[in-house]
């Protein structure tokens, strides 16, 4: 009979420690599938980009629904703005599996906190970064990496707030900030059009420069999608949009070879 | 009896913890002052990530802090540097010294010596005896006082230069004359500026914005200063050493 309870319900191993000579502490991991645990080595699920700006009132956080496997658009209508607490939205482009993993972590975080909820402190976005941030950074010190890289905005006791954290615990903050493609895409067009402007843009404005980043971006970006969410938080808290259409126009394709119906 | 050996696997993994965040940082100590700067841009391959971001960190009234290299590791060692100061004060009611804080950060440094820090590390401040100094650091801990030092990016470009105006290499000094051995503020700041406009116009992760830290002796006077516009003063009492932060812009392009 194996005296150890920490071996009780485990896969046996009798090429191993057979008789419990090694005291508890220093006792050899005796775990059969220690060769069949995989850490996250690559992203599978994909989603592309994520856009965030600052504007008079707050900060919104853009992206499309589509989650990519590989070159194939595998989910179109996924989630990837998300809400956490009162005054924080975030949004994730990367691994969606471990994206969904992080939703549920911040989730039983805000649980976890409604036992001093009494106190008067509630999470706002900062801290939501910084707990993020430990995580993500934490992760890739175990060489065990949740692979995203993420934007959090929010607004709380009349500050606004934008940051961005990824794989590798890597963190700032700017009045505008684009994840993957988006960096190479639609940054350039967000600081045209934001930087210096952040506190006189009206929330009309800033959503009008987001679609239209992502309307280039779903010209110009082969793993994108013309569904796309937008989520908003200012004084009144965090809104996230329902999917949207993108209205895109391919009449400029007309006359070009490669684009539209090919005549020859 | 089964073989008890254990067959270890080579394993290879597409995941690389690290990365480079650019920019550059400076210090030059005097008699009885140090200057610790560094630039504000964080950016990653050709992006700019932010235009300001600090790497300079005022540490305790005599000591400030320059981190380089990787900049998630950088926070989370400033942060830790910063706590274990915290836990002196709690426990010996007063700021730790220069040469500890140094001696410190290398053991911080060397404990991570199988998964290091990726971080060049500058400490800059004034030691108990009143002088400037300036302790540099590799990223596993080796260390040593100097009187200048250039980190990151632009080391190849900003170290020469200072090599030449500090240390006064390949000059001569004029018959009967010998070089001084340590400049006045005002000179260190010029070339301080010099080194981080210049080190602007020719690398491309280095830029945005500049942050300098003075710190000063106890009783020093701010004589060489009176010419800096916008400087802003972070020491906690007024009868101790005396830190101050200017903040200049550089190019963005």
């Amino acid at each position: 009979m194996d005296h150890f309870p920490t071996n009780w319900g485990r896969p046996r191993n009798d090429a191993f420690d057979h008789y419990n000579t090694y005291p508890i502490p220093v006792r050899p991991q005796n775990n059969a599938f220690a060769d069949s645990v995989q850490r996250t080595q690559q992203p599978i699920v994909t989603g592309t980009s994520v856009l965030g700006l600052k504007y008079k009132d707050g900060i919104m956080i853009a992206s499309d629904t589509l989650a990519s496997y590989g070159s194939l658009a595998r989910f179109k209508d996924i989630k990837r703005l998300h809400q956490v607490g009162d005054f924080t939205a975030i949004g994730a482009s990367g691994d969606m599996s471990d994206f969904q993993a992080l939703q549920r972590d911040l989730e039983s975080l805000i649980i976890s906190e409604e036992v001093t909820e009494q106190d008067g402190h509630k999470l706002g976005p900062k801290e939501i970064h910084e707990y993020l941030s430990n995580v993500l950074y934490g992760k890739r010190c175990k060489m065990d990496p949740l692979w995203n890289s993420v934007i959090v905005g929010g607004f709380k006791d009349g500050e606004r707030f934008l940051a961005y954290v990824d794989l590798l615990g890597t963190t700032y903050t700017s009045s505008t900030i684009a994840t993957g493609y988006g960096a190479y895409i639609a940054q350039p067009l967000l600081r045209k059009a934001v930087e210096g402007k952040e506190d006189v843009l009206t929330e009309a404005e800033a959503r009008k420069i987001l679609e239209d980043c992502l309307r280039v971006l779903f010209y110009r970006d082969a793993r994108s999608l013309d569904k796309y969410q937008i989520a908003t938080v200012n004084a009144s808290g965090p809104s996230i949009s329902d999917s949207i259409k993108l209205e895109t126009s391919w009449g400029f394709a007309e006359g070009i070879r490669g684009y539209g119906a090919q005549t020859q | 009896m089964p073989s008890m050996e254990h067959v270890a696997h080579p394993q290879q993994r597409a995941f690389n913890p690290y990365t480079e965040n650019g920019g550059t940082i400076l210090a030059i100590a005097g008699a009885d002052f140090t200057v610790i700067a560094g630039d504000t841009r964080q950016s990653e391959g050709y992006s700019i990530q932010t235009r300001y971001a600090p790497k300079v960190f005022r540490l305790t009234d005599r000591a400030v802090l320059a981190v380089n290299g990787f900049a998630a590791d950088g926070n989370m060692f400033v942060k830790k540097v910063k706590q274990r100061l915290e836990w002196y004060r709690h426990a010996h009611a007063k700021d730790m010294p220069l040469r500890a804080i140094a001696r410190l950060i290398q053991t911080m440094l060397y404990a991570q010596r199988f998964f290091p820090y990726y971080v060049y590390n500058i400490l800059g401040g004034i030691e108990d005896d009143g002088t400037g100094a300036v302790y540099s650091f590799d990223p596993v801990g080796s260390y040593e006082r100097e009187a200048c030092r250039a980190a990151g990016a632009a080391q190849s470009l900003v170290q020469p230069f200072l090599d030449n105006q500090i240390y006064f290499k390949n000059q001569q000094a004029a018959p009967g004359q010998t070089h001084p051995s340590h400049l006045p503020l005002p000179d260190v700041l010029s070339i301080v500026i010099d080194s981080f406009t210049s080190a602007t116009e020719r690398h491309i992760e280095v830029g945005d914005g500049l942050e300098m830290y003075i710190v000063l002796a106890k009783g020093r006077n701010t004589q060489g200063m009176e010419s800096l516009h916008g400087v802003q003063e972070l020491s906690s009492k007024l009868d101790g050493e005396r830190v101050f932060v200017v903040r200049r812009e550089l190019k963005k392009d």
